[in-house]
């Protein structure tokens, strides 16, 4: 089946809007950020629309009163914005009173990694996975195509929670062409292979489907599993898929190191005594101020095909021959 | 409810005998605020039942100077006065901060300057359900240093709130010093005026007055949203305390600080 791939956002904005039509409870909330599908949600209801301007403080505090008023709130904004700038609102109004008065949010930050290509540092985003994934009772939520984001959706309707989505800004490949993943999972195992595994969140999950293709060449088998939930995933389920591999390497479109994904999964591993050597694949952690094409840009902070290959490569030959011996 | 206001003032220099790690001074500049809101038939609440979805909404801002709130609360039926006793102690909800684990608490607030930005969300929340509710915000003068307080503040006008009520406990100390010293809130009535609020300045310590500027303009209908600046001093009664610019962390040694309380006990009983 042929799916064409869409941009995350929209088809998420879709799904909004159907839903505020079924739903008078939804509201939806903008730091003056827009989309084609949004100006249907503004002009349809604009009762439960509002812009509140360049202002992230206040979208989340507006967000926190809709909510304890007992509105499912939609908050829309760039993905550094909506995580850094805001981030006590967030942390204070929405995770710390959310232990007391039951709401309703779903953060929707569109611009994960470097998908603002030339836009700058200001605006691309390679932290807010370490940050959001700190706050208690918020999940993390990064797809890597519009098919995993539609499918996210159903389970920010219908129940209490605090959601984190970091959606690309740019169309992406539709990994889940015949049916969409099981969102309660919150990975889906593509591939399986032998004795390495990939781990990879959002766009990174493409690039290590274009490293498998190298390293198949080597005539090694690899698996690879695309984490779309960075916190509430299945632990038992990753778990009794990893126990049959001796490694794995991370792929995050964030900073390597700096409690993203790696981080995560390094936890993960030491919490489920797994034994397995572990490689992470993420940007330097330094800022940069270069222009290029995304893929330039991966390729310049470590996270591209080839950069991340010549880690990859020695890594993987050391654990097949590791096991031959 | 000048006897009420009595009445709150001695629970809280009580309670913070008991245990000094409360904050009193900021605690003693909004009494009669809140004792014309909770005892002067401005907010429409049910203490055995908190959450009651058309009660008026109070938002106490000011987490660090709400001390005083807690006799109020348990006054009104919140819960049982007997909790005032376990202050601070484990297992009781009554904290130096206060949170809304206690019964007629709405948000968290001990870190400054979130209470209106919240309650403006409220504020908008509850037009769009039509339910004409009032939301009540109390916040301090020193928090008003914070921006996000400005985008609420643009936001509430803009949209037209006007069942939002701000009353600034405006005691113009913050934690270090006079906050003409640090940054001048003079001129508070014309800024947020000029922001298209409904906003006039009171003696927060005259309990007639508040109550007058209050019902003037729960009666006067012009879409605006609605700002009393209460002009009261930190540490109000309470000679040395009364303010002086550190009353916020003055932090005498435990035996300075039992002189210090037997005083103000002195001074309670020759008033009487």
């Amino acid at each position: 089946m042929n799916i064409k791939p869409l941009p995350m956002r929209d088809v998420f904005l879709e799904k909004i809007w159907n839903e505020m039509s079924l739903d008078p409870l939804i509201f939806f909330v903008s730091a003056d950020f827009g989309s084609p599908v949004l100006d249907k949600i503004r002009e349809d209801f604009p009762d439960r629309f509002i812009n509140v301007g360049i202002a992230e403080q206040n979208l989340i505090n507006i967000t926190a009163g809709l909510a304890i008023e007992g509105y499912k709130v939609f908050a829309y904004a760039i993905a550094p914005f909506i995580t850094m700038r805001c981030f006590e609102q967030i942390r204070v109004s929405l995770a710390l009173l959310s232990e007391v008065r039951p709401m309703n949010v779903n953060l929707i930050g569109v611009g994960a990694g470097y998908s603002y290509v030339v836009s700058g540092p200001t605006h691309q985003c390679y932290e807010d996975i370490t940050i959001m994934r700190a706050l208690p009772n918020f999940q993390v939520f990064s797809p890597a195509d519009h098919v995993t984001t539609s499918s996210l959706f159903d389970g920010c309707v219908a129940t209490n929670g605090l959601r984190y989505l970091r959606l690309d800004a740019q169309v992406q490949p539709v990994l889940y062409p015949l049916k969409p993943p099981v969102v309660t999972d919150g990975f889906h195992l593509h591939t399986k292979g032998e004795k390495v595994c990939f781990i990879a969140t959002g766009f990174m999950t493409h690039t290590a489907f274009k490293i498998l293709e190298e390293i198949n060449k080597n005539g090694f088998k690899v698996g690879v599993i695309d984490i779309f939930n960075l916190t509430n995933f299945t632990k038992e389920g990753l778990k009794k898929v990893l126990e049959s591999y001796s490694a794995i390497v991370s792929f995050e479109e964030g900073f390597r190191g700096r409690g993203g994904l790696d981080s995560m999964l390094f936890e993960f591993i030491s919490e489920s005594k797994l034994n397995l050597k572990t490689l992470s694949i993420g940007v330097d952690p330094r800022y940069s101020f270069e222009l290029g094409s995304r893929h330039e840009l991966h390729e310049k902070v470590g996270i591209g095909v080839q950069s991340a290959l010549k880690k990859i490569q020695p890594f993987v030959r050391t654990i097949m021959h590791e096991i031959k011996e | 409810m000048n006897d009420k206001a009595q009445w709150v003032w001695e629970r809280t220099l009580q309670l913070h005998r008991k245990s000094p790690e409360m904050r009193v001074a900021s605690s003693l500049s909004p009494i009669e605020i809140l004792v014309v809101l909770y005892y002067g038939g401005f907010l429409k609440q049910d203490p055995s039942n908190p959450f009651w979805d058309d009660r008026d909404r109070c938002i106490i801002s000011k987490g660090h100077g709400s001390l005083c709130m807690y006799p109020i609360l348990a006054d009104l039926g919140f819960f049982d006065s007997l909790e005032l006793d376990k202050g601070l102690q484990e297992g009781s909800f009554l904290g130096g901060i206060p949170d809304p684990i206690i019964p007629g608490y709405e948000t968290i607030n001990g870190s400054l300057g979130h209470g209106l930005g919240v309650a403006t969300g409220i504020a908008l929340a509850l037009k769009t359900k039509k339910n004409d509710s009032d939301v009540f915000v109390v916040t301090g003068d020193g928090e008003l240093h914070e921006g996000a307080n400005w985008e609420a503040i643009m936001f509430a006008s803009h949209h037209k709130l006007d069942n939002l009520n701000l009353i600034v406990d405006n005691n113009s100390i913050s934690m270090l010093d006079h906050t003409d010293n640090i940054i001048s809130h003079s001129g508070l009535v014309d800024r947020l005026t000029s922001f298209g609020w409904s906003c006039v300045e009171v003696d927060g310590h005259d309990i007639v007055a508040v109550q007058k500027e209050i019902l003037k303009q729960k009666n006067t209908a012009n879409k605006k949203p609605k700002a009393i600046i209460a002009k009261t001093l930190k540490g109000h009664g309470v000679p040395g305390l009364e303010n002086a610019s550190l009353s916020h962390i003055m932090n005498p040694k435990p035996e300075l600080i039992d002189e210090l309380l037997e005083n103000l006990i002195g001074n309670l009983l020759e008033k009487k």
